[in-house]
């Protein structure tokens, strides 16, 4: 598995720690106590035992022999992540990172999120080991996931809407560094994906690799043969690096990222940052940025909130360019598809995020053929998504109407 | 035509410290965004600050995810942006007001715009526009290597920050590793009017500082008041206010707006006399 240089560099070119002055403590701070705790054998049993008492681990493997049924097509089994205690792959990092917090007498917890996914993780784990936490959620999104702002506020946690900038989760993202230079000494900043300054893009590697480490076991046992592909989204791109985490010293095994094209690799103001964005530094680290030329952050469109940020993992970048990993894109529509085909054939309303990756997945299986084994990480399940794909869906046959009557 | 061999950037701010300190002062330096309110309005305010009282200038290259600043410099390059301000712009202002006579000026900037602009190109870009060098505050110690590559040849100054959670050792080399001045961060959290600077941990720092070397030190975050530019040049060799000014010239354009930000950097000039 890869590990960062000293300086918190992949492959010596992605990461790195491009934070003010006033945080380079903290993240030193924070470095020398994840790699005591990374050492110590009773944090491990610890997170061990919280993730299966309370978030419910191991989480199976299912085939999903209706989803891929064409009779030359691969076959297609998900890691049923969706299973998790709140609904996906996000609980395995706040678990971690929570420990880490309480080891460090830590006595506030924030955090940023998009959909509310890792804000109601986070909020979980902190009511769960007794720390305050403060959400902090794009105005925008707190309106558009009114759902996950209540649940919350249900498990004790204050959630704060960020008013400046575009008001999603790049701007929360912004405001939770700023939060933490405000209040350095004594609040842990949890951060949601494989994303930030050093060394958080590593420690949450190691806090979502037990994703991986479960699927290769699980795959030995059950197939007595490791998958010819491993696929997953990429939003930030844990849930992804969790997964290749398990395989990526396995050469033979293929990884693919699949990001959210939006409306298009082409649109204006796709999601998609390893395909269409450019190297630059976002949020601590350099990797691939939606940028302008003149490296102003982009606007970025998914359907789906969790994919929809304009960076991505330092190290997803050094993967794409070393080639040991390939990053694709599905759409919308390709996401919205696979959300339904998932549904009516396996009996799993998945996450929009996670739809994209069984998008390709699909395509994937006929082209691999009969004998291949294609692994998905079915990183979340949808009650989150549902009411926001009825009402897209409605507007979209609206609009259909409206064109026949035209016509 | 034939000119002097033209003095370094770096060079023209410890001209500019000397300057003050000679005439028993500290020196002020206003921060104010390029493009804000307006270009025009902001290449005015920018030309009226050395008159005011400015002894050196900071132009802010508008950036929509400012991660070290408050909701004033936030809105201050939104609406710049907004206005259409590129980094092109901001230096052409910077240009034009040094040709016509302004002090010392400095680019405040994020990483990334610069990165994309190229550091080489960038460097050679603020030497052409009479420019003398960069803040960058979100490239630490850690990470200054090519940027310190591209404007140490040039003489380009680059001052880097020390905050309050800097230990004593490292604030040394990076007072060591500062070319121009050193910037101290008057408090935690980000740049902001609201809450004012703590000078109580500076005073230690700037003790253990001058132990190791009389380079030039700075004081900013949180000034609002000749006061607290009183106390910063007591303690310090000058202060920066930023938000404050343009939390003074909160809605104005034009000639109302530079009035206002003349007079305010005016009362806060008081503060820099040092009455020892
Ligand atoms: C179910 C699910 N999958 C994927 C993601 C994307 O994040 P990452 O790329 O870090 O796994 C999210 C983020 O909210 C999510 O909720």
């Amino acid at each position: 598995m890869n590990k960062p240089d000293a300086r918190g560099y992949f492959g010596g070119m992605f990461g790195g720690k491009f934070v003010p002055e006033v945080l380079v403590g903290a993240l030193q701070e924070l470095e020398v106590a994840m790699e005591a705790a990374f050492a110590d054998p009773a944090f491990w049993a610890e997170y061990h035992a919280i993730l299966r008492d309370f978030v419910g681990r191991p989480s199976p493997l299912l085939e999903a022999n209706r989803f891929s049924d064409e009779a030359d097509a691969a076959t297609v089994i998900f890691k049923r992540e969706d299973l998790n205690h709140t609904g996906a792959h996000k609980i395995n990092n706040t678990v971690g990172q929570g420990l880490l917090a309480r080891r460090m007498g830590k006595k506030r917890i924030i955090a940023e999120t998009g959909a509310g996914q890792h804000g109601v993780a986070t909020a979980t784990i902190g009511a769960k080991l007794g720390i305050p936490v403060d959400v902090y959620m794009g105005a925008l999104d707190v309106e558009r996931q009114s759902l996950n702002v209540y649940v919350m506020k249900l498990l004790g946690a204050k959630v704060h809407g960020v008013t400046g900038g575009t008001q999603t989760l790049k701007d929360a993202t912004n405001e939770a560094f700023r939060q933490w230079a405000a209040r350095v000494a004594d609040t842990f900043y949890i951060i949601g994906s494989v994303v930030g300054a050093h060394p958080y893009p590593y420690m949450v590697r190691e806090f979502q690799k037990v994703i991986g480490i479960e699927s290769r076991a699980q795959m030995l046992e059950r197939y007595g043969r490791l998958p010819t592909d491993v696929v997953a989204c990429v939003g930030g791109g844990s849930n992804a690096m969790g997964i290749f985490a398990g395989f990526v010293d396995d050469p033979d095994v293929k990884l693919w990222g699949v990001e959210a094209a939006g409306h298009g690799l082409h649109a204006v103001d796709t999601a998609a940052t390893l395909n269409a964005g450019t190297i630059g530094v976002l949020h601590g680290s350099r990797s691939y940025v939606m940028q302008t030329p003149a490296g102003q952050v982009l606007n970025t469109h998914s359907i789906s909130a969790g994919l929809d940020y304009p960076g991505v993992g330092p190290e997803h970048a050094f993967l794409k360019d070393s080639g040991r990993a390939t990053y694709v894109a599905a759409t919308d529509d390709d996401a919205l598809a696979a959300f339904h085909r998932c549904a009516e054939r396996e009996g799993i309303v998945c996450a929009l995020e996670t739809a994209h990756a069984l998008a390709f997945a699909r395509d994937l299986a006929r082209k691999r053929g009969k004998g291949g084994l294609v692994l998905v990480n079915l990183s979340g399940r949808g009650d989150k998504d549902t009411r926001q794909v009825e009402e897209h869906e409605a507007n979209a046959r609206a609009a259909a109407l409206v064109e026949t009557v035209r016509a | 035509m034939t000119t002097a061999p033209a003095m370094t950037g770096k060079a023209r701010i410890a001209e500019a410290f000397a300057r003050a300190h000679a005439a028993g002062r500290g020196v002020l330096v206003p921060y104010l965004c390029a493009g804000d309110p307006d270009r025009e309005t902001s290449a005015a305010m920018l030309a009226a600050m050395g008159p005011a009282g400015a002894d050196i200038v900071e132009l802010g290259i508008p950036y929509g995810d400012p991660l070290a600043d408050g909701p004033t410099i936030a809105a201050a390059a939104q609406r710049a942006l907004d206005g259409g301000t590129t980094i092109d712009d901001a230096l052409a202002i910077a240009e034009e007001a040094v040709k016509n006579g302004a002090p010392p000026t400095l680019m405040f900037t994020y990483y990334n715009p610069v990165l994309q602009f190229g550091l080489e190109r960038f460097a050679d870009a603020l030497v052409a526009s009479g420019i003398c060098g960069a803040i960058v505050p979100d490239v630490p110690l850690e990470e200054v290597d090519d940027l310190r590559a591209a404007f140490a040849p040039r003489g380009l100054a680059l001052p880097l920050l020390v905050a309050p959670t800097t230990p004593t050792e490292r604030a040394q080399t990076i007072a060591a590793a500062s070319e121009g001045f050193t910037y101290l961060v008057s408090r935690l959290g980000v740049t902001s009017a609201s809450t004012g600077p703590d000078f109580a941990w500076i005073a230690d720092r700037v003790a253990s500082l001058r132990t190791k070397s009389a380079a030039p030190l700075a004081i900013g975050f949180g000034i609002s008041s000749a006061a607290h530019v009183a106390a910063a040049c007591a303690i310090a060799d000058g202060a920066i206010v930023g938000s404050a000014l343009i939390d003074a010239y909160a809605g104005m354009v034009g000639a109302e707006a530079v009035d206002r930000a003349r007079a305010f950097i005016g009362e806060l000039h008081t503060g820099t006399v040092r009455t020892r």
